[in-house]
């Protein structure tokens, strides 16, 4: 079982986010990056399965080089090497189309019966790239996967669907899976780990190699502005100590909002 | 020469997906500024009502396209289905609505077209011959302008309750069969009855008053200290994803797109950061408060009260207080 997982690094969830300059993107400076959340999970599920059942799982990325912390950390969780994206050709990739395309370039030729990653991004959120990289390559597709059992020959998935509903479904491999975030328990990356992480294959990748022009990758559709969204509403904020914001809160409830 | 607005409608074993709704009335919008007229389609069989029922609205047309390889839904037969339905119309937009459903399968299928999809909009506005919709970013903090420069068709779908359904334009219009040949399109998805995990024991979207829980609360030992507010306020107890996926609470108290929508009296969100997928399930309470330890939480966005503190003090007090209250 030959299992890839593609992870994008994103700023760190706590991060506080500022607009750029040029109103286009967050302002990059002082930001730390981590493994987007569902790509975590997506890793941690083929690590398992690679365990249950053997094989190999390789990590593809596409970013500039501090992508590669992200990377590393992957391969000292325990995945067997990666591939890494790593072109200023690539960054002009800015929409879901332009992503899949150069990944499912990339992975065309190593014959993986699973590709797995998360639903979606934490930063730009699309939640397209793994079924774009699924048509691309012929692969079947499951979205939103719950739980994972292999078989010969196929998959066959737990889907969430909305309001509480689930569906297994069995699709044949090669199959993509976007994997929800919560399915399984993260693990952290052991001292061994990280040290035989450096003895790990990391193969970098350019556009070229891959028979890319920026104009291949081009966007079609691109942000115009970034803004931090107005208000719906007027929050009242109370301050105060603890004793002083429960008494105005519930005055506010009881005679305001008349919530009791 | 490319005209007109399709919006996909999702059913359901024959029940319409009311968010359909939704985007039929995003497709309404643009359509006002650019004069396009919006037409509809429904795939899958026995569909007649969902037909009748969303033909109710301004439309052009409600194309249904019935096929027995369309019985339930897989990716593979609703790509194969629309991408000749839309190769067939060729609109020059295609409006859905943020559905996991549209998330399984449109992204495959603008990809089959070779067009683009600016996914998960939460409003559209039409700037001369462009149209730029409206889409945000790092789960809901950033609010970005997104311009799309593709032939068209150029798809788009919007988040849950972007657009409100009630606000849909009535008409009458016809329904027409669409004929496509599926006998090519080959189905991989092998599907099992769809079920609810646990039997929902709990009808949140009954519940008037509802105190809500998430990660902030560190750790299962310290629920008790919300479980005393809701038990003072005569509130039920629910949370977020990630407190049901640490099995914290159970599923059937879950509150956004995975969990129940409720729309109580009153939403007291402790320690939730308000990610747009739980914002979604709870945006249309009437009363919000939310207390957070970040100031920049995005759940203060939507509350009416907000209080920046740390829970461990502020919802002992609070409930103390309420109590007093109440006597």
């Amino acid at each position: 079982m030959k299992i890839c997982v593609c992870l994008k690094q994103v700023p760190k969830k706590d991060s506080i986010l500022r607009i750029a300059q040029d109103q286009k993107w967050i302002d990059e400076r002082d930001i730390s990056y981590e493994m987007s959340e569902a790509d975590a999970y997506a890793l941690e599920e083929a690590l398992r399965q690679k365990e249950a059942h053997g094989g190999e799982v390789i990590v593809i990325s596409m970013g500039p080089e501090r992508t590669r912390q992200s990377i590393k950390e992957a391969l000292a969780k325990g995945a067997d090497r990666a591939i890494h994206l790593d072109d200023p050709i690539f960054e002009q990739a800015t929409d879901a189309a332009g992503i899949g395309r150069a990944i499912a370039a990339a992975l065309k030729d190593e014959g993986c019966d699973l590709i797995m990653t998360g639903l979606q991004s934490d930063d730009h959120g699309f939640g397209q790239v793994g079924l774009i990289i699924a048509e691309r390559l012929g692969m079947s597709s499951a979205t939103i996967v719950m739980e994972v059992q292999i078989e010969t020959g196929s998959v066959r998935v737990k889907r969430e669907l909305e309001s509480g509903w689930f569906q297994w479904v069995r699709v044949p491999t090669p199959a993509v899976l976007t994997i929800q975030s919560g399915i399984n328990q993260l693990r952290y990356a052991t001292l061994k780990g990280i040290m035989s992480a450096k003895k790990k294959e990391l193969r970098e990748v350019k556009a070229a190699d891959l028979n890319l022009t920026a104009d291949d990758l081009k966007p079609l559709q691109s942000i115009e502005r970034a803004y931090v969204p107005e208000k719906s509403k007027q929050t009242e904020f109370i301050e105060g100590k603890p004793a002083e914001i429960a008494a105005r809160l519930v005055e506010k409830l009881r005679f305001d909002a008349r919530v009791f | 020469m490319s005209e007109g607005i399709l919006v996909f409608i999702e059913q359901r074993d024959g029940a319409l997906n009311k968010t359909s709704l939704e985007a039929i009335v995003a497709a309404q919008r643009i359509a006002a500024s650019t004069g396009d007229k919006v037409s509809a389609i429904v795939l899958g069989n026995g569909i007649a009502n969902v037909a009748s029922e969303v033909a109710a609205k301004k439309l052009e047309k409600v194309y249904t396209l019935e096929d027995d390889r369309l019985n339930e839904y897989t990716p593979d037969g609703y790509v194969g289905a629309l991408k000749q339905a839309i190769e067939k119309l060729s609109p020059r937009f295609v409006i859905l609505s943020h559905t996991y459903q549209v998330r399984d399968f449109a992204p495959r299928l603008t990809t089959a077209l070779g067009k683009t999809f600016v996914t998960d909009c939460i409003a559209v506005r039409v700037d001369g011959s462009d149209v730029v919709f409206t889409r945000q970013i790092f789960q809901g903090k950033i609010n970005t302008d997104v311009r799309v420069s593709a032939e068209s068709p150029v798809f788009a779908s919007f988040q849950s309750g972007s657009y409100r359904a009630d606000l849909a334009e009535a008409g009458a219009a016809a329904v027409e069969p669409l004929a496509v040949d599926m006998s090519g399109v080959t189905i991989r998805t092998e599907t099992e009855p769809k079920f609810q995990e646990a039997k929902q024991a709990v009808d949140l979207t009954q519940a008037p008053l509802i105190v809500a829980v998430g990660r902030g609360i560190k750790s299962q030992d310290n629920l008790p200290v919300v479980q005393a507010l809701a038990d003072a306020l005569g509130a039920e107890i629910a949370a977020s994803r990630p407190i049901c996926d640490n099995e914290w609470l159970p599923m059937d108290r879950q509150i956004g797109s995975s969990g129940q929508t409720v729309a109580p009296k009153l939403y007291l969100a402790v320690g939730i950061s308000g990610a747009i997928q739980h914002v979604v399930g709870m945006k249309n309470a009437q009363t919000i408060v939310a207390i957070n330890k970040d100031a920049e939480a995005p759940i203060f966005d939507i509350a009416d009260y907000g209080i920046v503190g740390d829970l461990f003090e502020i919802v002992p007090a609070l409930t103390e207080e309420i109590k007093k209250a109440k006597g």
